[in-house]
């Protein structure tokens, strides 16, 4: 069946501010699904509250409505245009709520709008844990012993009959909030208190804890025909017990012989035909039995697309949302094509003939005191994923990406080797466990030990083992006596450059030298569906070092655009945003665009963004690399971040054009020194700082700058380890502290203006000509992290005095560090004295926020000016100025329920919505206003 | 666990083109033609497939051997391919049911492989050049001598090679009493036709290749069913031969593989080799008569023409490859008789298929009814 012409108008749902367990892998989803369908001329409606998300531009739908996501507002779309039908499935578990409750308040039924791509039954029975096990009973698929609970006392009742350990996990939760695993009495007794609370619906499923069992998933896409295909089988390096967010996970399945896969195949499809007869993505999990009999049983459903949807599309080139999209309006899978090979049929499964490995990125700095252990909740706040042509150098791929100041798995000289600490954290799994197995090994722990306290397949540690073995066999040489075919292998099994230079005891750069000479160079393969069967017109690819590269270099001229790696607290997915819309600004300007990320989650790694997409690190190994390789005109760096800029200066150094901003005026920028000196010579006022190398020193500094002082270490991101101390006992601990994490580090101590206002401009600038895109004055007095404050747009009671102030201290600021592209300031007002807190000319948080209010392509704009296509004065600026824009921090504390929610100078928020007033006696501003001292702390 | 070889080892193709790795399996050489599977699990299940007799095979998916061997996944007694090319050869293995690697599996069998080569290269020169015969070594390196050696090899083109892999004698599997008696002709058959016929209530008895209808007759099947196998089907012609004879008898058949093709031929219908035959286990095909898609397991380097099937009476086609539009699946119209070209017994690869031997046993059912009644 051709597509379904009565539907002309589609509303899709988005996913709300980034919090953890939903994160920007619903922007892709989404952003996919709107181009999906507006290629069948289908008028897409979309709202979200997250003014961070490409989604939400104009590029993307031709309606936007930057709403929250409540019942009130899809009333008001659907009064304001004619909607046939709604999309729910690419806005995770929000959207599908939302779905949900306008369905049962009688929104759709009374406007006529249809539900597409999942029906309500199957949103109802995948969610009601009960309704699930139920069904999946019926049609006899095996899951782990299990009961729900609506009471405390049937929940006690539950546990005696099962016995420890048990899951306890609440219904019609988000990332699995509120579930755990428990051992005994007492900790069941809490959490499931806190898991009855927690669901909207106080209901708990308790089941039998299937611990060590193998995970796996399988991603499935359906056509109203009910032809099923898989799209990606994932395997859980980590085995049962911990949330699938927070594994490292492998693709295609390592461990899984034909008949059981099929067999799961087989259960999927079954599980996925009896929730309902929808037409769209599913993910379905199973656990299988660590024995002779591989028993599968199913763990649960998800009838949309996910995070693991986002990550199987990376992983197979197979772009699952845009497919379901297609379907949801009614075409079949068979008439449609493979979206890389461009002529065979979509209807297929595909086939990888390579590895990818995603690790997550977690964040636990960020909120002290919290338990770090991984368990059924998730609580990483972002992902990276490594491809290689082997399992081995996919991971160190992967473990490259994180940046996490490793250099890959292992031979960076970082190891643990306190037995009892290593032998702890392989049992209790955190962040660092897949570093400890690691080093377990070369410890000498037995691998038997390893495998009984990981529960991890011995296929996989015997990979890591075989790491192990390989290094001594490098080990023993030097630089001058290393075998080209020990290197090749080194190289083949991802070690980095600096890896093999920490074997070898020389410098990174003389075995990049040396591997050159002997001709071990990248190569680069296509991410293509297929395994090379057929050819592929999609530019997805990945570094390996084999025979043949297949990335052709055209003669056009290149821009590189360097992605901010995975999500984390103060970089996220405002610069993805960022990074696309340089992409499409630079494609507009004639030049071929080319992207690095190894985000999988992000739209920036999606093969429709840039002209061609390398699938990488963005670790300086492989973007030189890839430089060498295509001869680009230059990198832009400042749209990625910190990741991407704090790369300028090797670029540089290695006569590597930085498109916009100079390296040096980026650096002046960052050094307190230069900078404060710059501030003084244009009698720019700031706050009294000093730096200090130690504790003793910072005591002596203190005198001079008097308390309350904000403590950091210099070069930091999100206001890491940053903290205001109100004397010298704080003060001293703090400086140890630091230097404790960060050795070495030079630590800054500003004299802090109490109870000042705090406010952040932004503007671009050519090099001559300045704009301002606008001014932020944040609800918080200064102490709050820009980040966590709420923030408003324009400011809402500074003077007009101030405001020029403001406006001629950028202006002077931006010439004086010759920033061509963007800037950012941020102020602290005190008594009228308007003082620069800090410059920074790269893209900031707040860019797309402004972008969205005024309704203005300010990326784009910015970027053409990088590129020196354009001035400032070539642009005509017409922002859409009525009423206020306030920035709501949106936080994660509900993963993490020993932390209390307090605010500093460190940045905790994950995500951030956009709310519209038209004047401020709105009630939700007075609110927050009235609000703004509650969570100050230091 | 034996550990892999370290010689190293030489991939030679017919144009020419040389591919230097690592050995594993046996030392030795061996020859034939050079093809790839796309599959990322049922290695062991592909390896000891007799329709992959007298190929190398190159396996595009990176790891093979993760999960050793098993003794209940095999297709037929011995590893049938003649050599293996592969990216990552497992040295180490993890499956709680396994028994033996797959190093010490090829090394009992004799059979050679190289590793450690870029395999998606070589998978690319073969998309675009065709197939072709290739020679590995792993014990001589000296490209003229392996030259020579290939020079002597056959071409695929007009060989006939089922008579190697076909059994000997006759054998039964399956429940004495059970409902229905399949006579199963022997070109080479995968041991889980053989076990969906008997799930579904058949007793089986695998013929020679070279058995004669009166033969299978003499036992009284209820159908037959024509197997899978190696080589050229143009140039087999008792086996068409026979085919006709068993198609004539009016009982219900069922063609596999090289069954399909013969039936295809015996009905005036022309096969052909392929630039590049279909190896693996995510192949779409269309049937044409439910409109429903199946994601199917196939292996084949000869396909019946879909040209030479229009405009024939006597058949029609049930089922369409989606990727390149050939054909995949026929029927008889005035027979109980349909063969496709794919695997529906699958092992490996999906399930979306064994509704074709429902449809097999249903066909029986009913012929069996017409005739008590």
């Amino acid at each position: 069946m051709p597509r379904d012409t009565s539907i002309k108008s589609v509303l899709i749902i988005g996913s709300g501010p980034i919090v953890i367990g939903q994160a920007c892998e619903f922007d892709y989803s989404g952003s996919q699904a709107a181009r999906s369908l507006r290629e069948e001329g289908i008028e897409v409606t979309l709202i979200n509250s997250n003014p961070a998300t490409i989604m939400t531009d104009k590029v993307i739908a031709d309606n936007i409505y930057l709403k929250p996501l409540e019942p009130e507002y899809i009333k008001e779309i659907l009064q304001e245009h004619d909607i046939d039908a709604v999309l729910p499935t690419m806005g995770g578990q929000t959207a599908l709520n939302l779905a949900i409750k306008c369905d049962e308040l009688g929104i759709w039924k009374e406007f006529g709008v249809r539900m597409i791509g999942v029906d309500i039954h199957a949103i109802d029975v995948t969610e009601n844990r009960e309704a699930f096990r139920k069904l999946m009973e019926e049609i006899d698929i095996p899951m782990a012993p299990q009961a729900t609970a609506n009471s405390f006392l049937e929940g006690k009742e539950i546990a005696q009959k099962f016995g420890f350990p048990l899951c306890i996990r609440s219904s019609y939760t988000l990332g699995g909030a509120g579930a755990g695993i428990v051992h005994n009495q007492k900790d069941f007794d809490a959490l499931l208190t806190r898991g009855l609370h927690v669901s909207p619906i106080h209901e708990v499923m308790i089941d039998k804890a299937m611990l060590g069992w193998k995970e796996f998933e399988l991603e499935l896409l359906r056509d109203h025909n009910d032809n099923v295909v898989i799209i990606c089988s994932v395997e859980n390096m980590d085995p049962m017990g911990i949330h699938t967010g927070d594994s490292i996970t492998v693709a295609p399945a390592m461990t899984l012989s034909d008949r059981t896969y099929q067999k799961m195949r087989d259960m999927a499809f079954k599980m996925m035909r009896s929730i309902g007869n929808f037409a769209g993505g599913c993910n379905v999990q199973f656990a299988v039995s660590p024995d002779e009999k591989e028993d599968i049983i199913a763990i649960e459903i998800n009838p949309r697309v996910s995070r693991s949807s986002a990550l199987a599309s990376k992983a197979t080139g197979y772009p699952i949302a845009k497919v379901a999209a297609k379907l949801a309006i009614g075409y079949h899978l068979d008439e449609l094509k493979n979206q890389i090979t461009k002529t065979t049929s979509a209807f297929f499964e595909p086939t990888l003939d390579y590895v990818i490995v995603k690790i997550p990125r977690w964040n636990f700095d960020k909120f002290k005191d919290s338990d770090r252990t991984l368990g059924l909740q998730m609580k990483s706040v972002g992902e990276v994923m490594g491809i290689g042509r082997s399992f081995q150098e996919a991971i160190q791929k992967a473990c490259q990406s994180l940046e996490i100041k490793r250099n890959g798995l292992g031979a960076d000289g970082k190891e643990l080797r306190d037995q009892e600490k290593i032998l702890h954290s392989l049992e209790h799994a955190s962040w660092n466990r897949l570093f400890h197995i690691y080093d377990a090994i070369k410890l000498g722990i037995p691998f038997k030990t390893i495998h009984e306290k990981t529960k991890i397949d011995y296929w996989f540690l015997k990979q890591i083992e075989d790491l192990i073995l390989f290094e001594k066999k490098v080990e023993v040489h030097t630089l001058d006596t290393l075998p080209r075919d020990i290197l090749f292998e080194a190289k083949q099994k991802g070690y980095a450059d600096r890896q093999v230079a920490h074997l070898l005891r020389c410098l990174e750069s003389e075995v990049f030298k040396k591997r050159n000479e002997m001709g071990i160079n990248r190569v680069y393969k296509l991410v293509d569906t297929c395994a090379a069967e057929f050819e592929a017109q999609t530019p997805y690819y990945y570094s390996t070092f084999d025979e043949e590269n297949e990335s052709e270099v055209s003669d056009k001229k290149k821009v590189i655009v360097l992605g901010s790696g995975p999500n984390r607290i103060g970089q996220g997915i405002e610069f993805d945003y960022c990074c696309v819309h340089g992409v499409l600004a630079a494609k507009e300007c004639g030049y071929e665009t080319i992207m690095i990320n190894c985000n999988p989650e992000t739209v920036s790694t999606d093969f429709d963004t840039a002209d061609k997409l390398y699938f990488e690190p963005v670790f300086w190994e492989h973007i030189y690399d890839i430089i060498l390789h295509e001869k680009p005109e230059g990198v832009i760096v400042q749209l990625g971040g910190q990741t991407a800029l704090k790369l300028a200066e090797k670029l540089s150094r290695y006569g590597i054009k930085v498109i916009g901003t100079s390296y040096e005026a980026l650096d002046l920028a960052e050094d307190r020194g230069s900078f404060s000196r710059l501030l003084k010579e244009h009698n720019i006022p700031y706050p009294k700082f000093g730096v200090v190398d130690n504790a003793e020193q910072s005591l002596e500094l203190a005198d001079e700058l008097g308390f309350p002082l904000l403590v950091r270490p210099s070069y930091v991101l999100g206001g890491q380890q940053m903290k205001i101390v109100i004397n010298k006992e704080e003060l001293e601990t703090h400086v140890i502290d630091i230097l404790h994490d960060m050795p070495g580090n030079k630590i800054l101590l500003d004299h802090f203006l109490s109870g000042a206002i705090e406010a952040e401009a932004d503007a671009i600038c050519d090099g001559e000509d300045v704009y301002i895109i606008g001014i932020m004055q944040h609800i918080e007095p200064a102490g709050i992290h820009s980040g966590d404050s709420y923030a408003v747009l324009p400011p809402y009671n500074l003077g007009d005095l101030i405001i020029e102030q403001i406006e001629t201290i950028v202006r002077k600021v931006a010439v004086e560090l010759k920033t061509v592209g963007l800037i950012n300031v941020q102020f602290a007002i005190k008594d009228d004295v308007v003082y620069v807190i800090e410059a920074n000319p790269r893209a900031s948080r707040t860019v797309p926020f402004i972008a969205k209010a005024y309704d203005e392509p300010y990326v784009n704009y910015a970027t053409k000016v990088m590129l020196g296509e354009k001035k400032v004065k070539d642009f005509n600026f017409n922002p859409k100025k009525s009423g206020y824009a306030i920035k709501i921090p949106v936080f994660s504390f509900d993963k993490f329920p020993n932390v209390n929610k307090e605010l500093g100078p460190e940045m905790k928020s994950t995500g951030e919505a956009i709310y519209f007033i038209d004047s401020l006696m709105d009630p939700f501003f007075r609110k927050i206003y009235s609000e703004r001292n509650l969570y100050l702390s230091r | 666990m034996n550990k892999l070889p370290t010689n190293p080892a030489v991939l030679l193709l017919a144009d020419g083109t040389v591919f230097h790795g690592l050995a594993a399996g046996a030392i030795g050489t061996t020859t034939g033609e050079i093809a790839f599977n796309t599959g990322m699990t049922g290695y062991q299940e592909i390896f000891t497939d007799p329709s992959y007799y007298g190929q190398i095979l190159v396996m595009a998916a990176s790891h093979i051997g993760n999960y050793g061997t098993h003794d209940a996944e095999i297709e037929s007694e011995s590893v049938k391919i003649s050599g293996l090319v592969v990216k990552k050869f497992s040295e180490n293995f993890s499956r709680v049911g396994s028994t033996e690697s797959l190093q010490s599996y090829f090394e009992r069998d004799g059979k050679v492989a190289i590793r450690d080569v870029d395999t998606r290269a070589i998978i690319r020169h073969i998309r675009n050049k065709g197939a072709m015969n290739a020679i590995i070594s792993s014990e001589e390196t000296d490209i003229e001598k392996l030259k020579k050696i290939l020079a002597e090899v056959p071409s695929m083109d007009g060989l006939e090679l089922s008579s190697r892999v076909s059994c000997k004698e006759a054998y039964d599997v399956g429940n004495p009493d059970a409902d229905f008696r399949v006579a199963v002709v022997d070109y080479g058959a995968k041991k889980n036709i053989v076990r969906c016929l008997v799930e579904r209530d058949c007793l089986c008895r695998v013929f020679p290749m070279d058995a004669t209808v009166a033969e299978m007759e003499a036992w009284n099947p209820d159908g037959y069913m024509l197997s899978n196998g190696p080589g050229d089907p143009s140039v087999m012609k008792d086996s068409i031969k026979l085919v006709d004879e068993i198609v004539e008898i009016g009982k219900p058949v069922f063609g596999i593989c090289l069954g399909h093709q013969l039936l295809a031929l015996r009905a005036g219908l022309k096969t052909v080799k392929m630039f590049n035959g279909h190896r693996g286990i995510n192949h779409p095909v269309k049937n044409n008569i439910t409109g429903k898609c199946e994601i199917t397991s196939q292996n084949h380097g000869f396909v019946v023409d879909m040209e030479s099937a229009q405009g024939n009476d006597e058949i029609e086609v049930t089922h369409t490859h989606l990727n390149d539009g050939t054909l995949a699946g026929i029927r008889y119209k005035n027979h109980p008789v349909f063969s496709v070209q794919y695997h529906p017994e699958s092992s490996p690869g999906p399930h979306d298929s064994r509704y074709l031997f429902d449809t097999f046993v249903g066909n029986m059912k009913e012929v069996k009814a017409s005739v008590t009644n």
